[in-house]
C-alpha cells in the first residue's frame, strides 16, 4: 500500500466515523425500544440526556463523511503521478477493482448523511423530539452503508500497488470500451445535453413552484433525484467535451484540474449541494402536520428549496457558460 | 445581526472570557496542541517543497534517457545508435550526452563532470559549482588540479563559479569542454555516456520507449515520468513513515485532550451548574464548550502552521533536514520555495483538529449534562 | 397559578438506596404573594423548589403553570419556560467568579440573544434600582455579602420573570441584611411579582410580608 498522510487521514477518518456510528447505533436501538416522552422516569431522563451526546456525535460523524468525499477525490487527483498510465483521478481509481465502488459508496454516504443532518436539524426545533424514532431508525439504516464504505475504501487503499499499470480516462471513457462509463461516453452529445437541460428545467420549475405555492415537495425531490444522474451523464457526454475542446475526451475528473480553471468544482459542488437540498425538501415536507414542527417545516423547506434552486441554477449556468465559451464548434454535426 | 448569529456571538463572548479566566491551563493545552500541529505541518511542508523542487528541476531533464547495458551494468553508448534510432514518431530531438563522476581524495567528495550543450567551454577551462568552490576554496582565475584516468595531473583554470540559485543541481558540478572531457576520462570519440530523447506528447513516451527497446536490445530507456513517480512515492512514503512514527505522540495528545476535557475542576463544574440554573439549556452549554474547543483548535492550528512555515522556509527545516534530505559531504545550500496546498491543509486538519474534537466530545457532553439542581444544594 | 398534584420525586428508583425526596405533595401557589417553604434539611424543600422552578422533572404527578402541564416536557422546552417565568437566587449567591457585576447580571439573557445595547441598558437599570450602579464594573469577588445578594437578585430579574425563587436567601446574611432582604421582597411583591422562598430562618418566615408558610417534613406537607 502507499503510505501517504492523505491516505492515512482518510482511513483514520472513516474508522473513527464508523466507530462513532456504531456507538450511536447501540443508543439508537435503546431509544427505539424505550423512548417515552411523557414519562419522568430516570431511564427517560437518561435517554434525553444521552440524545444530546449521540445526536452531536452522529452529526459530527456525517459532517466528517461529507468532507472526506471531497478529500478522497482531491487526493485521487493528486496521486495521479504515482501510477503508470494515470493522468487524472480516473486512472487512480482504476488501479484495482475497489476504486469506483469506494467513490460510489462515498457519494451514497454523502447524501444519506446530508439528509440525516437536515432531518436532525428539523427535529431539534420541535420541543418534544417528534422525529426521534425516525431519526434513529434512519441511522440504523445508514450504518451498514457507512461501514461498507469504510471497508471498501480500506481494501482499495491496501490494494494500491504502484506497479500496476492502470488505464487512464482516454481508454476508460472512450465509446469503444465496455462498461457503464463507456455507455455514458457513448451517448450522443445532443441527447446528453437535451437530457441535461430537460431535467434541469424540471427541477428548476419544481423548486420555483414550491417556493411560490408551498406544495409539490415530492415533485421537487423526484426531479432532483433524476437530475443528479442525468447531470453526471450530461457532464461526461456533453459538457466535458466542450471544456476540453476535444470531441472524445470524456473524463469527469480532468475538469478538476487547474488547467481548466478548476471548473469541475464550480460544477460538482453546486450540483451535489443542490441535489441534497432538493431531496431534503422531499424528506422534510411530510412532517408539517406535526404540531410542534409545522412552522419549522415550512421555514426550513422554503430555505432548502431556495438553496436547491440557486445551486441548480449555478450548475446549469456554469455548464452553459462552458459550452458557449468553448472553442469547440461542432456546429451541425451534433445537432 | 440575525438571532442565531447573535446568540453565537454572545456564546463566543462568554467562551473567550472563560478561556481567559483559566488561562494557565488553556495556554498549556494550546502549547501542546500547537506543537503537534507544528511537527506534522513541518514534515508535510518540507517533503512537499522538496518534491516540488525535484519536479521543477526534472522539467529540464530529457523525457527519455537511453543507457547501454553491458552484462547488466551501465556502459558507454556508441553515437551511431542515434542513426539506428532514426526518426521515431513523436521524438522532437535526440542527442548524445557526456557526463561522469570524479572522486577527489583531497576533500573526499564526488564531483559531477559534464559537457554542457548550451554553452562552449574553452579548452583548459572549467566552470565549477558553488559547493566545490566552497570546499576547495576556489574562485575565478584559480587553478584546479585533478588526476586523470591516465594518471597524469590535469590542470583546469576556473573560468566561472556557477550561480548560487542553481545550487540544488550544480553544487558539485564541473562543466568542461568536450575535448578535455574525453582526454581526462579516456573516452574515445564517437562514444557517449548516454543518449537523450525529447518527446513532446507525454502520452507517447511509453510507445517510444517500447520501440527503443525493440530496436536496441542492449539498451534501457529511463523515463522522466518514472523518476517523478519514484520521487513522489519516496516523498509520500517518507512523510507517511514519519506520521506513523508520530502516531505515538498523536495518541498521547488525544489522551491528554480527553483527560483535560474530563478533568473539570470543581469550579468549572459549579459554573456550568450555575449557568444551567439561571436559564442556559444543555444545548447552550454544549455549544459554548464546543466554541471553546473550536477557538483553541483554531489558535493552535494557526500558530502551529505558521511556526512550521517559518521553520521550514525561513530556518530551512533545521529539525528534520537530516531525516528527509539524505547525507552527503557537498551539501547544496538552497532556499526551498514555499508551497501550500488545500490537500495538505485538509490532511493536517484531519490529523489534529479532528482527533482533538472527537476526544473531547464525550467529556464535554458529560460536563454539559450536569444536573442544575445539584447547584441548588450548594 | 402554580398547581402541584401528587408530585413525587424518587432517586435511584429500584435500587437498594432508593430515596423518595418528595412524596405525593399537592400544593397551590397563589400569584402575587410571598410563599415560604419551611422545614429541616432532608425534608425535600429544595427538591420541591427545583421542581416548581422547572429545574427538575417529577417522577410522577403533575405540575401546572397557568393551567398548562409542564411535567411531561423535555428539558429543552422546560428551560425556555423557566427562562421566561422564573428567576433564581441561591443560598451561596452562585455568581460567576472572574466576571464583572454587569456581566453576571446579563448572563441569563445570553441564550435569548437580545439586542446588546438594549440588554446593557436593562441591566444598568436594575443595578441602579438596587443601589449598585457604581459597582457595575467591579469583580464579584470584591463585593460584600449584601451587595452580592443584591447582584444575585438583579441577575434573577434580568429576564423580567413573573416568579422569583430564592433558596435559603438569608443563610449568609446577618440579621440587618436579612431584614433589608425581606424589605426588597416586599417591594417586589408590590410590583406584582410572585415570590417563593425556602428558609429555616425566623427572620424570613416570621416576617410580616409573608403571606403563607408551608411546612415540609420527610417529603410531605405538614400543614396545607
Amino acid at each position: 500500500m502507499l503510505l501517504s498522510p492523505a491516505i492515512l487521514a482518510l482511513i483514520g477518518v472513516s474508522a473513527v466515523v464508523s466507530g462513532l456510528l456504531l456507538l450511536a447505533a447501540g443508543f439508537a436501538a435503546h431509544v427505539l425500544r424505550h423512548w417515552d416522552i411523557a414519562s419522568g422516569s430516570e431511564r427517560q431522563l437518561r435517554l434525553e440526556r444521552g440524545t444530546y451526546l449521540i445526536s452531536t456525535l452522529v452529526a459530527f460523524a456525517f459532517a466528517a463523511e461529507l468532507v472526506s468525499l471531497l478529500l478522497f477525490v482531491y487526493n485521487a487527483e493528486a496521486m495521479a503521478t504515482q501510477f503508470v498510465g494515470a493522468m487524472c483521478a480516473t486512472g487512480v481509481l482504476n488501479v484495482n477493482a475497489w476504486g469506483w465502488p469506494t467513490l460510489l459508496l462515498k457519494i451514497a454516504a454523502f447524501f444519506g448523511g446530508a439528509l440525516w443532518l437536515l432531518l436532525n436539524r428539523l427535529d431539534n426545533q420541535g420541543f418534544d423530539y417528534p422525529l426521534i424514532r425516525l431519526k434513529y431508525g434512519l441511522l440504523l439504516v445508514l450504518l451498514p452503508l457507512v461501514l461498507a464504505e469504510a471497508l471498501v475504501q480500506l481494501r482499495y487503499f491496501l490494494g494500491l500497488d504502484p506497479d500496476v499499470i492502470t488505464s487512464c480516462c482516454g481508454s476508460l471513457f472512450s465509446p469503444d470500451a465496455r462498461g457503464v462509463a463507456a455507455e455514458l461516453a457513448g451517448t450522443e452529445p445532443h441527447w446528453a445535453l437535451l437530457g441535461l437541460y430537460g431535467s434541469g428545467a424540471a427541477v428548476l420549475v419544481g423548486a420555483a413552484l414550491y417556493l411560490r405555492r408551498g406544495c409539490g415537495a415530492p415533485w421537487l425531490a423526484g426531479a432532483a433525484a433524476v437530475a443528479f444522474p442525468v447531470a453526471l451523464a450530461g457532464i461526461v457526454s456533453g459538457v466535458a467535451l466542450y471544456v476540453y475542446e476535444h470531441p472524445h475526451h470524456h473524463c469527469p475528473f480532468c475538469l478538476l484540474k487547474a488547467g481548466h480553471g478548476l471548473i469541475g468544482y464550480w460544477l460538482y459542488i453546486p450540483l451535489f449541494a443542490a441535489t441534497a437540498y432538493g431531496l431534503a425538501v422531499g424528506a422534510l415536507a411530510p412532517w408539517r402536520s406535526i404540531p410542534s414542527l409545522g412552522a419549522a417545516v415550512a421555514a426550513d423547506t422554503r430555505r432548502y428549496a431556495a438553496l436547491a434552486l440557486a445551486g441548480f441554477a449555478l450548475f446549469y449556468g456554469v455548464a452553459t457558460w462552458a459550452i458557449l465559451a468553448s472553442n469547440l464548434t461542432m456546429g451541425w454535426t451534433w445537432w | 445581526m440575525s438571532h442565531p448569529l447573535r446568540r453565537q456571538r454572545y456564546l463566543i463572548d462568554f467562551t473567550l472570557a472563560s478561556l481567559w479566566r483559566r488561562r494557565g491551563k488553556n495556554l498549556g493545552l494550546l502549547g501542546v496542541y500547537g506543537l503537534i500541529v507544528f511537527l506534522l505541518a513541518s514534515v508535510m511542508l518540507f517533503s512537499q517543497a522538496l518534491r516540488r523542487e525535484a519536479g521543477l528541476l526534472l522539467e529540464g531533464a530529457p523525457a527519455v534517457t537511453l543507457q547501454r547495458l553491458l552484462a547488466g551494468r551501465h556502459d558507454l553508448i556508441p553515437g551511431d545508435y542515434l542513426t539506428r534510432i532514426g526518426r521515431l514518431r513523436g521524438v522532437s530531438d535526440q542527442y548524445g550526452r557526456l557526463w561522469g563522476y570524479f572522486f577527489d581524495p583531497a576533500v573526499r567528495a564526488n564531483y559531477t563532470l559534464m559537457v554542457p550543450r548550451d554553452r562552449e567551454v574553452a579548452q583548459g577551462e572549467v566552470l565549477i559549482g558553488a559547493g566545490i568552490a566552497r570546499t576547495r576554496g576556489l574562485g575565478p582565475g584559480d587553478v584546479l588540479s585533478l588526476r586523470s584516468a591516465g594518471g597524469t595531473a590535469f590542470a583546469f583554470r576556473v573560468a566561472e563559479v556557477l550561480a548560487a540559485e542553481a545550487e540544488l543541481v550544480s553544487a558539485d558540478l564541473m562543466l568542461v569542454g568536450e575535448g578535455d572531457f574525453r582526454t581526462f576520462f579516456g573516452i574515445p570519440a564517437g562514444m557517449y555516456t548516454d543518449l537523450a530523447l525529447e518527446v513532446r506528447n507525454p502520452r507517447e513516451v511509453r510507445t517510444v520507449a517500447e520501440k527503443l527497446v525493440t530496436l536496441l536490445p542492449d539498451t534501457r530507456p529511463i523515463l522522466r515520468e518514472e523518476i517523478l513517480r519514484t520521487y513522489d512515492a519516496l516523498f509520500q512514503w517518507r512523510q507517511g513513515i514519519v506520521f506513523v512514527l508520530l502516531a505515538g505522540s498523536l495518541l498521547a495528545f488525544v489522551i491528554f485532550a480527553w483527560d483535560r476535557a474530563s478533568g473539570l475542576s470543581a469550579e468549572e463544574r459549579r459554573e456550568i451548574g450555575i449557568l444551567k440554573a439561571i436559564g442556559w439549556e444543555t444545548g447552550d452549554v454544549l455549544r459554548m464548550k464546543f466554541w471553546e474547543g473550536a477557538l483553541v483548535s483554531l489558535a493552535a492550528f494557526l500558530l502551529g502552521y505558521l511556526a512550521a512555515y517559518a521553520h521550514v522556509f525561513l530556518a530551512d527545516a533545521a529539525l528534520f533536514a537530516p531525516v528527509l534530505k539524505g547525507w552527503a559531504v557537498l551539501y547544496p545550500q538552497f532556499r526551498l520555495v514555499p508551497y501550500v496546498d488545500g490537500l495538505q491543509v485538509a490532511t493536517l486538519f484531519f490529523f489534529t483538529v479532528f482527533p482533538y474534537t472527537v476526544a473531547t466530545l464525550i467529556p464535554i457532553w458529560r460536563a454539559a449534562t450536569t444536573d442544575p439542581d445539584a447547584v441548588m444544594r450548594g | 397559578m402554580i398547581e402541584l398534584c401528587e408530585v413525587t420525586k424518587v432517586f435511584h428508583e429500584g435500587l437498594p438506596n432508593e430515596l423518595r425526596a418528595v412524596d405525593g405533595v399537592s400544593l397551590t401557589i397563589a400569584p402575587n404573594r410571598i410563599t415560604v417553604l419551611r422545614g429541616p434539611s432532608g425534608s425535600g424543600k429544595t427538591t420541591l423548589l427545583s421542581m416548581i422552578g422547572c429545574l427538575a422533572r417529577p417522577t410522577s404527578g403533575r405540575i401546572l403553570l397557568h393551567g398548562r402541564n409542564l411535567s411531561g416536557l423535555p428539558e429543552r422546552f422546560l428551560t425556555a419556560v423557566r427562562r421566561e417565568t422564573f428567576g433564581f437566587t441561591f443560598q451561596r449567591f452562585n455568581l460567576i467568579q472572574g466576571l464583572s457585576v454587569l456581566a453576571n447580571v446579563m448572563l441569563p439573557a445570553y441564550p435569548l440573544a437580545p439586542d446588546h445595547g438594549e440588554l446593557v441598558a436593562r441591566a444598568r437599570a436594575l443595578l441602579a434600582q438596587f443601589g449598585l450602579k457604581d459597582k457595575e464594573a467591579a469583580r464579584v469577588e470584591w463585593l460584600s455579602g449584601g451587595e452580592a445578594q443584591r447582584t444575585a437578585i438583579c441577575r434573577a430579574l434580568i429576564n423580567d420573570p413573573e416568579v422569583l425563587i430564592a433558596d435559603e436567601p438569608t443563610a449568609n446574611l446577618d440579621s440587618r441584611l436579612s431584614r433589608e432582604f425581606m424589605g426588597i421582597m416586599d417591594g417586589l411583591k408590590a410590583a406584582g411579582r410572585t415570590l417563593i422562598l425556602t428558609s429555616h430562618d425566623p427572620e424570613v418566615f416570621e416576617a410580616d410580608c409573608v403571606d403563607r408558610v408551608v411546612t415540609l417534613h420527610d417529603g410531605a406537607v405538614l400543614d396545607p
